[in-house]
């Protein structure tokens, strides 16, 4: 009992609801990064190494030139050379995508710890480096609403470009030509070269896309509240991106959704740190409840086509598809 | 001609890899002389550096076998990782709390942590079979899950509060396994690995079961059609690995702990991945890839003790040589080339 009231305790507090976009954010921009890619048909698991490089890359680049922003484009350009360098091995080379995922990440985690030694002389932490943070921004008149605005306004700048950038994906798959050949030769390739598209072509700007946008997300981890780059600081949010993008089967705003289930029990667990639950308890319910609700979705997909399939038999539908 | 071509991409990868090794160390190093050495001779230096090349090829035996297997079967589950961590815990908490006799002390922890690892093993497996949930998807976050269960239950049942950082009471003697040369870290583990290799050698390439999970692996729509139970197969080889990744997770804190200190998953299960490519899945070939492994890690630890280096560059090495392994198209060119001269030959 005394949990829930800790529980409800929690979400009647509006500074939940403004740690749960935070949370959210990183996730979600690497959930759209996933589905990007996904979608034209190669499953990006070097997501995680991507955000881990750009996050360090954001750090150091930002150290050096005082620039927050130009520490933001060094963060991006990482992800752009990294999905880049997978491109060539997963679409040139023919490479399993998977194993040049898992490489990809190996390569991040020992390479950033490389690297930060070479610069700062320690493994852990860039604690030395004077490194800058992305501004937060307060959004005019919807700041002085009580409650919302304290829950809307103020965030980091990336949480409103990732929300934004909903709109941009969605609307990219929805009505663009790009958006649609990406569809297309994700569903059937052969179909899509057979009209004319590149198939190599939009599969590469694809990952490229997801690249820079999880660079962006490694901007956030590093750039963002914390100001500071410690080695494996992603903790699996690449792999978590990868579940609440097929939570999203392809659908941006449900992507965005999926990541705020993710905000909701991270911030969930911040709040509960206090309470008489163990700590570890705490820690691995944001993975537990995304192994729930994606297991739960693909059990209700397979149900789904079941029934579609039992209906045509009923109907006595003879045509085979 | 596959085999020569094969043979020849192996060593061009590894060529690319050593000399991309090579380049980093004389941009960054100021002692490149020494660090070079160390890195590709140092195990050789003494009897002590070459059988802790052994030592740590044990565990990347165990994560090697079990990747292997469920590559095998054309799945890809990273549950090796949470399957091993808590074999670990296991062995912890049983070699810590339930007194036992010598020699019975460590057999019951290694099925009990083979159990348990297999029950972990098979729940992605699971979810895949019934509710068609990607099983790389669902193992990636039980990995998490299952570290966190670990750490609470050594925090809650068996901690050493005085220690100062997080580790265990100490194990019983019973528990531990013995050493098989004394002055060396080599210890019983390494007949143990080796047996297992025998076992899945056997169970892959000499029992009906294993040709139907090569069958499945290689061609799963025949594998349907000749009526394998293909979701029997997709369980049972993610249960066996959960067994062997647990096993080994049990196996290296007993040779090798005398307390459970992982504060972090080990990344054997990672390392597991390019065991299972070096050794084309096969379980023959899993100790040589695993010594591989291990002889440059050993190397690159004494490379950064004895140079500016860190032993972090050997997962760039590790990423290079996984990339140009498996990259299919590398030095296609060249083999077309070969081939057409070939021809051209013959009908000259």
């Amino acid at each position: 009992m005394e949990i829930l009231r800790d529980i409800f305790g929690a979400l009647s507090v509006p500074d939940f609801y403004f740690a749960m976009f935070r949370s959210a954010t990183p996730v979600l921009l690497t959930t759209l990064g996933a589905m990007v890619a996904s979608r034209s048909g190669t499953s990006n698991i070097a997501l995680e190494g991507i955000m881990l490089i750009s996050a360090f890359v954001g750090v150091v680049v930002s150290a050096f030139t005082q620039s927050a922003f130009v520490g933001f484009l060094g963060a991006v350009l990482a992800g752009f050379v990294i999905s880049n360098i997978l491109a060539y091995f997963v679409l040139k080379l023919k490479s399993n995508a998977v194993i040049s995922g898992i490489a990809i990440n190996t390569l991040a985690s020992g390479g950033t710890i490389f690297v930060l030694y070479l610069i700062t002389g320690e493994k852990g932490a860039s604690t030395s480096l004077h490194s800058l943070k992305l501004p937060n921004v307060n959004i005019p008149v919807i700041q002085d609403i009580p409650v919302i605005g304290t829950i809307l306004s103020g965030h980091h700048i990336l949480t409103y470009v990732a929300f934004i950038l909903v709109i941009v994906i969605w609307y990219m798959f929805k009505y663009t030509r790009l958006g649609m050949h990406i569809r297309a030769v994700g569903e059937s390739p052969e179909a899509a070269e057979s009209v004319g598209i590149s198939v190599q072509k939009v599969k590469y700007i694809a990952l490229v896309i997801s690249g820079i946008l999880t660079g962006m997300s490694g901007a956030f981890l590093s750039m963002g509240y914390v100001g500071l780059f410690s080695s494996g600081m992603t903790a699996g949010r690449g792999y978590i991106a990868l579940a609440t993008q097929a939570i999203a089967a392809g659908n941006a705003v449900i992507g965005m959704f999926a990541s705020l289930i993710f905000g909701f029990c991270s911030s969930l667990a911040n709040y509960l740190q206090s309470s008489g639950i163990p700590l570890q308890f705490i820690q691995l319910m944001p993975y537990l409840i995304i192994i729930i609700v994606y297991t739960w979705y693909c059990a209700m997909v397979e149900r789904n086509k079941l029934k579609r399939q039992m209906n045509n038999a009923k109907k006595g539908e003879t045509h085979v598809k | 001609m596959n085999k020569k071509f094969t043979a020849v991409r192996l060593a061009c990868a590894f060529a690319i890899a050593i000399l991309l090794t090579v380049i980093i160390i004389f941009s960054i190093s100021n002692e490149p002389g020494t660090a070079i050495y160390n890195l590709f001779l140092g195990p050789l230096q003494s009897k002590r550096h070459l059988f802790d090349v052994f030592a740590s090829s044990i565990p990347l035996m165990f994560t090697g076998l079990a990747l292997g297997l469920v590559f095998k079967s054309g799945n890809f589950s990273m549950i090796a990782d949470a399957s091993l961590y808590t074999g670990g815990v296991i062995a912890a908490a049983i070699a810590i709390m339930i007194p036992l006799p010598m020699i019975i002390h460590p057999i019951v922890i290694f099925i009990v942590a083979a159990l348990i690892g297999g029950v972990i093993g098979s729940i992605p497996a699971i979810l895949k079979v019934k509710f068609k949930a990607n099983e790389l998807v669902t193992s990636l976050m039980f990995n998490y899950v299952f570290f966190y269960l670990g750490i609470y239950t050594v925090n809650r049942f068996f901690v050493d509060r005085e220690a100062g950082t997080f580790a265990s009471l100490k194990y019983s003697p019973t528990a531990t396994l013995g050493n098989m040369l004394s002055g060396t870290k080599l210890h019983w583990g390494f007949v143990i690995a080796i047996v297992v290799v025998i076992l899945l050698y056997l169970l892959v390439y000499k029992t009906k079961f294993g040709y139907e999970i090569r069958i499945s692996g290689s061609n799963p729509e025949f594998a349907k059609y000749s009526g394998i139970n293909t979701s029997r197969v997709i369980i049972l080889t993610q249960v066996i690995a959960g067994a062997v990744a647990g096993l080994g997770g049990a196996v290296e804190q007993l040779g090798m702990y005398q307390r459970f200190n992982w504060q972090d998953s080990p990344s054997y299960a990672w390392d597991g991945v390019i065991i299972a490519i070096l050794s084309g899945n096969n379980p023959k070939f899993v100790p040589f890839a695993a010594f591989f492994l291990a002889y440059i890690r050993v190397g690159a630890d004494l490379m950064s003790r004895r140079s500016d280096v860190q032993n972090e560059l050997v997962s760039i090495v590790q990423a290079v040589l996984i990339l140009f392994i498996t990259a299919e198209r590398f030095m296609a060119g060249w083999k077309q080339r070969q081939e057409a001269k070939k021809v051209l030959k013959e009908e000259a």
